[in-house]
């Protein structure tokens, strides 16, 4: 179990505990975060569940692999060098406490 | 079908997320009428429901082969639906014979979990090569190799007339040139057609599927349709589209629209196949190309085929490429029309052709 928590551009926040082993583009459609879509099912192949990860979590929630590092040039929201495919990170108690933004197009 | 994720994680949404959101649900109820004069649907135990907006979202269903030929035997399975998937899967067990009929993604998808799970099998397709009605030469060709290195047994120009039985279950087929083949499945993926028997009984326009306008409004102003029962006209041609991409898009599409905004469908289409390690990503549409260009990819086992109608770029099917399709998503969608020339050198950087 991992404690999340996205937060929106308009102060909003969204916290859950996401069961091991699912990835956190479901945990946010499930919980209706917004501007997350998941269309692909998390297969790489949309972009459309992108987040910035807190700085301090960086390093936890792994490397960005090369199918995603390409997949992330075509986010709506530019990407930041904190960027991630949340479909690629999956939760594990390790991420307890992590601190997701939602991009929000302007 | 790789049994890979469990059932409850395949839903796009789930079961309480909608009552969460205050969108009330009726699930295994049939709408057996509309009737649009008095905005009522009528379901089969006899409930009216008023409405003053209605969305059609009743998808397509797969052909299927006739009863007469075997297609309605026992171990002839088609695929959609969960149910299908939970039907079929017992019987994918290391060593069995599986028969597709069909070699269009969900024959060859299919085919891919198959070999994973040590089945035998072969693709049977009636056209001269796999893919043919979806994709140009070049992207069957590398499909074909592809199969062939996984050990499937794929025969193009080639049809089948019956399947054969025993004791009212599929054991085989027969082929137009005679021969036998030996099966213990079947898998039929001819392709599909649209759900429009409600939409043609309540009177709506239908042409290939339920014609809607740019803002998937149908014939009817108070009726909207989206996805897979749709056909809308895109570049002059009306054309229907099975796609996520396309069902997402109109879906989200009709909500703002019945929000009072004003949108219309312009969304780039795009589509996705994994087979074995392959990832295959489409930008675009590629109906009516009369010219492609092979652009060779950064990895021994990747390309990008780019295609061309008029000498303007109008769709990419990216193979182990996602750059090719990153990018291909950008031009396509910016209106860009970077030369045959500039796509087929792999020295020019895709990215500066966005610009």
């Amino acid at each position: 179990m991992a404690f999340i928590t996205w937060k929106t551009k308009d102060g909003n926040e969204i916290s859950v505990d996401v069961k091991d082993g699912l990835n956190l583009m479901e945990a946010a459609t499930a919980n209706n975060v917004p501007q997350i879509e998941g269309e692909c099912g998390g297969c790489l192949s949309c972009a459309t569940c992108h987040v910035f990860v807190d700085d301090q979590w960086l390093e936890k929630t792994g490397e960005v692999d090369e199918i995603e590092d390409t997949m992330l040039e075509m986010t709506d929201v530019e990407r930041q060098h904190n960027s991630r495919l949340s479909c690629q990170i999956i939760a594990a108690p390790d991420l307890d406490g992590l601190v997701l933004f939602v991009p929000e197009p302007e | 079908m790789s049994g890979e994720l469990e059932r409850e994680r395949l839903f796009i949404r789930p079961e309480q997320w909608y009552s969460n959101q205050g969108i009330s649900t009726l699930f295994s109820t049939r709408v057996e009428a509309i009737y649009p004069a008095e905005k009522q649907v009528i379901t089969e135990s006899g409930d009216n429901i008023a409405y003053e907006k209605l969305l059609l979202c009743t998808g397509s269903s797969p052909h299927t082969l006739p009863a007469e030929i075997g297609g309605k035997l026992k171990g002839v399975y088609i695929l959609r639906s969960i149910a299908d998937v939970e039907a079929m899967q017992p019987e994918f067990q290391a060593g069995r014979k599986l028969l597709i009929i069909g070699g269009g993604y969900i024959g060859l998808e299919t085919a891919a979990v198959a070999r994973k799970l040590g089945l035998k099998v072969i693709v049977l397709e009636m056209a001269k090569r796999i893919l043919q009605r979806v994709a140009a030469r070049e992207t069957s060709d590398f499909f074909r190799q592809l199969h062939r290195s996984h050990g499937v047994d794929i025969r193009e120009s080639t049809q089948m007339t019956r399947f054969t039985e025993q004791a009212g279950r599929v054991n085989g087929a027969e082929l137009a040139s005679g021969e036998k083949l030996e099966a213990d499945l079947v898998l039929v993926g001819i392709g599909g057609t649209p759900n429009t028997s409600l939409a043609e009984q309540a009177g709506l326009d239908c042409e290939n599927g339920i014609a809607v306008n740019e803002t998937c409004q149908t014939s009817n102003p108070d009726i909207y349709a989206a996805g897979d029962c749709t056909s809308f006209v895109r570049n002059g041609q009306r054309i229907r589209l099975e796609s996520v991409q396309n069902a997402a898009d109109q879906g989200n599409l009709v909500a703002r629209v019945l929000a009072g905004e004003q949108v219309s469908y312009q969304a780039l289409p795009w589509f996705w196949s994994d087979q074995y390690d392959c990832k295959l990503q489409i930008a675009g549409l590629n109906i009516g190309y009369d010219q492609t260009v092979r652009r060779a990819g950064s990895k021994p086992d990747s390309q990008s085929i780019w295609y061309y109608r008029e000498n303007r770029l109008i769709a990419v099917d990216a193979m182990n490429e996602p750059m090719a399709y990153a990018m291909g998503r950008k031009i396509i969608g910016a209106g860009l029309h970077p030369s045959q020339a500039q796509i087929a050198d792999p020295n020019v950087d895709l990215k500066s052709l966005v610009n």
